[in-house]
């Protein structure tokens, strides 16, 4: 490799810290991300100025297409839906690695070093688990299955099973470097990645994707180690240390352990929860009744989620917030940080609705105000105001930081029915006294709501 | 020093400057920060380029397109769909409230009408 090549991958590599490191601060994020596509590309150009490559059109046709697809896809995608396109992309970029380092290990034999066929093996069933995992996952956020936890009696076996089989093909596939054994533990790799995402809940897919994304990133790494490019290896270390560090973060953020999301499931079905819809009473009443209760409150709490966004509910919210501070009342949007279908993922869709910065307020501000609060408005939010976070040990967002919404005076929820939300669980706070709901289409009943509280 | 051991060298800093650059960030950005994450491991599209361009059979070029094309829509999707994200960030950061502050120290006097 020639020294300027050399130099060239070392300024990139440097780019993609600095990119990292700009993802890291709002104010530098969106530059840094631009500094790690630039170095991206200038990456991927090199090696066709220096090196011979045959195929050449092939190779540039294959590009245009999946820069084609992956822009028409990325700009096509509802904000909402962003956890499964992250998903998708993370598993497309896994069996990407599997299939190079299958590739690398046709022209691999008897005389080939050791540990480039354990960089090798790891790379191929690594990557085939974060394939078929981020399907996985993307089936759950896509609702193309249930969310749920799938847990069937043989699946700890199976998985064990299919976790033995592919240590044990790897180590054969470090002694015999043979494709066909490649091809064999590739197909393991796929079949341990669905099964390690199965039983894992709604709630924490996007912890898993975070996970896949780290192990994706520890592929190309290894990659980089058999190919012998140094831009490689130091760009999937920084992903998937960064990777690992942030599902880490994320775990915390939720109070729960990483062992404990991947394999709760496994361990008796506790935080199966419940999937139907209890019949238990609950008080419920009209959009004049509850304008009433908003109109003459002075505080005022938003709680937004998931089912705001997914009803386009955010413009009618915010105009009836401005009328409810026209007329005097102090209201904020109380934002809990795993809000939506990810973490930071309601501000992404706060943003987009472009309400305004200072009425946002993160559960660490806010979470002494509910005391001080005369009407709590919940829009489709349901597990991160739960009290089973603090009172259920057995359910599974026990130990979650919650927003303290069971404080306030009144409670006011506005849902399209009892059906729990998407941790699976009931919430004890549409059953207490001080709560009442309000049936039907997020937007629709804010819109009627907005016309109540005017029409006072 | 070998070269096994360098690229353990260069490997283990790499662990350390990945943690310690996202050590602090805010759970606001966690979302952009994995799908950015996310896109720089699209950057094996360099490493499908380089051993689809040495193969002879065909069966194996037509798996090393296979994997440039994934390559390629991981590394791509991903920097365009962070950059989306980043975006509205920046919208709303772009419209600050209106404040007025006073443009002259002694503000000219208010008319009464």
């Amino acid at each position: 490799m020639p020294t300027w090549v050399q130099l060239v991958y070392l300024g990139c590599a440097v780019c993609f810290v600095l990119a990292l490191k700009g993802l890291s601060g709002p104010r530098t994020a969106r530059l840094g991300n631009l500094v790690g596509a630039g170095a991206a590309v200038v990456a991927v150009t090199v090696p066709f100025v220096y090196l011979e490559l045959d195929h050449v059109p092939q190779m540039l046709a294959a590009i245009a297409v999946g820069s084609g697809v992956g822009v028409v896809g990325a700009r096509r995608v509802q904000m909402t839906q962003m956890p499964q396109m992250v998903a998708l992309f993370n598993g497309v970029g896994g069996g990407a690695a599997a299939l190079v380092a299958l590739l690398e290990l046709q022209h691999m034999g008897a005389g080939t070093p050791a540990f480039d066929l354990v960089a090798t093996a790891f790379t191929i069933v690594v990557g085939s688990v974060s394939f078929a995992g981020s399907a996985v996952t993307f089936a759950k956020l896509q609702e193309l299955m249930t969310s749920r936890p799938v847990v069937f009696p043989g699946l700890p076996v199976a998985f064990a099973a299919a976790l033995l089989g592919g240590v044990g093909l790897s180590v054969l596939v470090v002694l015999e470097a043979s494709l066909a054994l490649g091809v064999v533990l590739a197909l393991v790799g796929l079949a341990l990645g669905v099964l390690l995402v199965l039983p894992v809940g709604g709630a924490d897919v996007p912890i898993v994707i975070s996970l896949l994304n780290a192990f994706t990133g520890l592929t190309v790494a290894a990659g980089g180690y058999v190919l012998g490019s140094v831009v490689l290896l130091v760009a999937g270390t920084l992903v998937g240390a960064a990777g690992t560090f942030l599902t880490l973060l994320m775990a915390r953020a939720m109070g729960r352990s990483v062992a404990n999301i991947l394999f709760g499931a496994l361990r008796g079905g506790s935080t199966l929860g419940a999937g139907e819809a209890s019949d238990r009473p609950v008080r419920s009443s009209g959009p004049e009744d509850v304008a009433i209760l908003l109109a003459y409150a002075d505080r005022v709490i938003v709680v937004p989620g998931y089912g705001l966004a997914v009803a386009q509910a955010q413009h009618t919210l915010r105009e009836l917030v401005e009328v409810l501070l026209a007329r005097g009342a102090k209201v904020d949007y109380a934002i809990h940080p795993v809000a939506g279908r990810m973490p930071g993922h309601m501000n992404v869709l706060l943003a987009e609705a472009q309400v305004p910065y200072e009425q946002l307020a993160e559960m660490d501000d806010i979470n002494g105000d509910f005391k001080q609060t005369d009407v709590v408005l919940v829009v489709g939010a349901n597990d991160v105001v739960n009290p089973a976070a603090r009172s259920t040990p057995s359910a599974p967002i026990y130990g979650m930081p919650i927003l303290d919404v069971d404080q306030a005076r009144q409670v006011v929820f506005l849902k399209r029915s009892m059906r729990p939300g998407f941790a699976g669980i009931e919430n004890e706070l549409l059953f207490d006294p001080r709560t009442t709901l309000l049936f039907g289409d997020a937007k629709d009943s804010l819109a009627k709501l907005l016309a109540a509280v005017k029409a006072l | 020093m070998s070269e096994g051991v360098v690229w353990l060298t260069i490997f283990v800093l790499s662990v350390f400057v990945g943690t310690e650059v996202i050590s602090k960030v805010s759970s606001t950005l966690h979302t952009p920060l994995m799908s950015g994450a996310n896109a720089i491991h699209g950057i094996i599209l360099l490493g499908a380029v380089i051993v689809t361009g040495a193969t002879d059979s065909t069966p194996a070029l037509v798996v090393g397109l296979v994997a440039i094309v994934l390559a390629a829509i991981n590394m791509v999707g991903g920097f365009v769909v962070t950059d989306r994200m980043l975006q509205m960030f920046g919208r709303r950061r772009g419209a600050p409230p209106p404040v007025a502050p006073p443009k002259s120290p002694s503000p000219a006097p208010r008319s009464d009408r």
